[in-house]
């Protein structure tokens, strides 16, 4: 397709939408009886439940039966499937490296995070310096990954001139020459802790500019000052944020495939993790195994997203 | 009243207001250091990238773009590279299919969602609660787990009815899939956001205008939408930015139509010393994401921590 025919095709499928949409609500506006309300109610709610239940509900079900049948949806293989991942050793060591992942990416960016808004509060720059740790959260995980490797990189990269500087070798693509895991994956979740950092500080100043002032006057008048204050006051009031944010950091964490993707050169080197692995296994056609990572990672995201509803909630309602 | 003082550096100058002074013990130079230090290591590598992207081949190649500060030269030749249409990787066409997928994908799930959730908010129907919490259940759903099942339902939907994606001919080459995924996975989390909203409007509002004989499409059209702007607003940027910067769905959904992130990862994996060529390509990948961050900045922090679960 040319750019103007691409454009075209844009414009129709919005304008299609939109006349479908408005002739449906159009159509039945007039009905005001008893039954109306009950054809209306449909007009406004089942496009959407139609698109969430065979998009969502059914596909989900699907993929949870076709990790119990072989690659081709053919027949029943029992807990095969579950077998071939969880009996071979390639696939606990993505574990392992997901498992890394998981620990470090959320603590990390949640700590810095949570410093950083701390150590700004009521700055004379404070919008700006928020802004600049922000930033990175409007780019995308390939473009992070792009961002680094350069600083990665051998000869022209800013790590290289530094480590050379202090005398620590200067030709390495560091990354890649460190190509023993864990390493390898600590330099790949740097990206991920310099992207999510941001939504952990902008979240967390948000919070702490809501402890009540005569919480902190008080504690001062009692002489508590500087890190007892950070330890006894802030950190205490502001502990259901801080857990939704170390959740929603998790979740993000377990599903972002992007940066091993980009620059982990597809999980060579033992950097592979779950959602990665989820994508190698579909692209080559062993849909039955890609279906047991996809319902591992349903299975280990699915409690963290119900605990980070609830502490949400607990928050929001303080 | 506050009183700024100006000694100090960037990040640190404490603001002197009586409940803050206790801070202060904690904006020790230390401190002042530490932050300055985190605001560095957040803003170089980004800076690093942009200056290189305008230096000349073989400067990017051989020295670090610090040397632009002894040996400054600067060109467009690398913009030219990924942005004439003639070049061998040029991505002018990737960056099109990033907007033609975009664009869609922003505006269509964010008005079914506030249809729907105006239904749950506002209109009696039996069975509402239980629809309700399956569609705020359904947020927890990974997309992974949807994306095998949802890939054999476009390629050979039931009643032959004619395949969106794949197959012999497909509508708007494939694209359909692509929009009609991005749709179905903002979906649950935007009819929650958005119900939330809704409910905080006062119901005396509806009620006074069902009285004077309003149904309920005019009270969508004329009341709801305009009041529901800046919650619109804030999914709005959520949604651009996600679909403008996703990967996943895009490698699965759109290889006729590779957006920009996907054709910038398969440059990483080929040619992935090209410097010059990358470091222009990411930066035509970023800026349209970062001026609608930073004109949108209000609407994109509130809807930052609920959005923060998605899909």
């Amino acid at each position: 397709m040319s750019t103007g025919e691409k454009f075209l095709q844009m414009v129709i499928a919005i304008v299609l939408f939109f006349v479908v949409v408005s002739a449906i609500l159009l159509l039945t506006q007039r009905l005001r009886s008893r039954r109306g309300e009950l054809v209306q109610s449909a007009a406004f709610l089942l496009p959407a439940t139609f698109l969430i239940v065979v998009g969502l509900l059914y596909p989900a079900i699907n993929t949870i039966i076709w990790s119990f049948r072989d690659n081709l949806g053919r027949k029943w293989v029992g807990l095969d499937n579950y077998h071939a991942i969880f009996g071979s050793n390639a696939e606990i060591k993505v574990l392992v490296t997901t498992a890394l992942w998981v620990v470090v990416t959320p603590l990390a960016s949640t700590g810095i995070g949570l410093a950083y808004a701390v150590l700004i509060d009521r700055a004379a720059f404070e919008k700006v310096a928020k802004a600049l740790v922000f930033m990175p959260l409007a780019i995308s995980l390939v473009g992070a990954s792009i961002i680094w490797k350069f600083v990665y990189a051998p000869n022209v990269g800013l790590l290289n001139a530094v480590s050379g500087s202090v005398g620590l070798g200067d030709n390495h693509s560091w990354y890649q020459d460190l190509n023993s895991s864990p390493w390898n994956s600590l330099y790949l979740i740097v990206i991920m802790v310099w992207v999510q950092t941001g939504f952990a500080m902008t979240v967390l100043s948000a919070s702490i500019k809501a402890i009540p002032t005569d919480i902190v006057e008080a504690a001062r008048l009692d002489g508590v000052g500087g890190l007892k204050m950070f330890r006894y006051i802030t950190v205490p009031s502001i502990r259901p944020t801080i857990i939704v944010v170390l959740t929603a950091i998790t979740i993000a964490t377990l599903k972002a495939f992007d940066i091993v993707q980009s620059i982990g050169a597809g999980g060579a080197w033992h950097t592979n993790v779950l959602a990665l692995d989820f994508y190698i296994r579909q692209s080559q056609g062993q849909n039955g195994t890609a279906a047991v990572v996809a319902v591992l990672i349903f299975v280990l995201v699915s409690p963290v997203v119900v605990y980070n509803i609830r502490q949400m909630r607990k928050a929001e309602a303080r | 009243m506050t009183t700024v003082v100006p000694e100090g550096a960037v990040a640190a100058a404490p603001v002197t207001s009586t409940p803050k002074a206790a801070k202060q013990a904690l904006t020790s130079p230390w401190a002042s250091l530490a932050s300055i230090l985190i605001a560095i290591l957040w803003t170089v590598p980004t800076a690093g990238l942009l200056i290189s992207s305008f230096r000349p081949e073989t400067d990017v190649k051989t020295t670090g773009w610090w040397h632009i500060f002894t040996s400054p030269r600067f060109t467009l030749d690398n913009y030219r590279a990924v942005l004439s249409t003639g070049s061998q990787n040029n991505l002018t066409d990737n960056l099109v299919n990033t907007i033609v997928i975009t664009l869609p994908a922003v505006v269509i799930p964010i008005f079914l969602a506030t249809m729907a959730a105006y239904a749950f908010a506002w209109m009696r129907f039996p069975g509402k609660n239980m629809l309700f919490v399956l569609v705020f259940a359904l947020q927890i759903v990974p997309i992974q787990v949807c994306l095998i099942p949802l890939l054999k339902l476009y390629n050979k939907p039931p009643f032959n009815l004619m395949p969106i994606h794949g197959g012999e001919n497909p509508p708007a080459g494939g694209l359909y899939s692509v929009w009609l995924s991005h749709t179905i996975f903002a979906l649950p989390l935007a009819i929650f956001l958005l119900h939330n909203f809704m409910r905080e409007i006062p119901g005396e509002l509806i009620e006074s205008a069902r009285v004077d004989g309003a149904g309920h499409v005019q009270i969508f059209a004329r009341i709801m939408l305009p009041l529901m702007t800046p919650a619109i607003a804030a999914f709005a940027v959520l949604q651009f930015l996600w679909v403008w910067n996703d990967l996943l769905v895009a490698m699965i959904f759109s290889q006729s139509t590779p957006p920009l992130t996907k054709a910038l990862t398969d440059l990483t994996g080929t040619r992935g010393q090209d410097w010059p060529l990358l470091t222009a390509g990411a930066f035509v990948s970023m800026v349209i994401p970062m001026i609608v961050f930073l004109a949108l900045q209000r609407y994109f922090v509130r809807g930052l921590l609920a959005g923060s679960v998605k899909g």
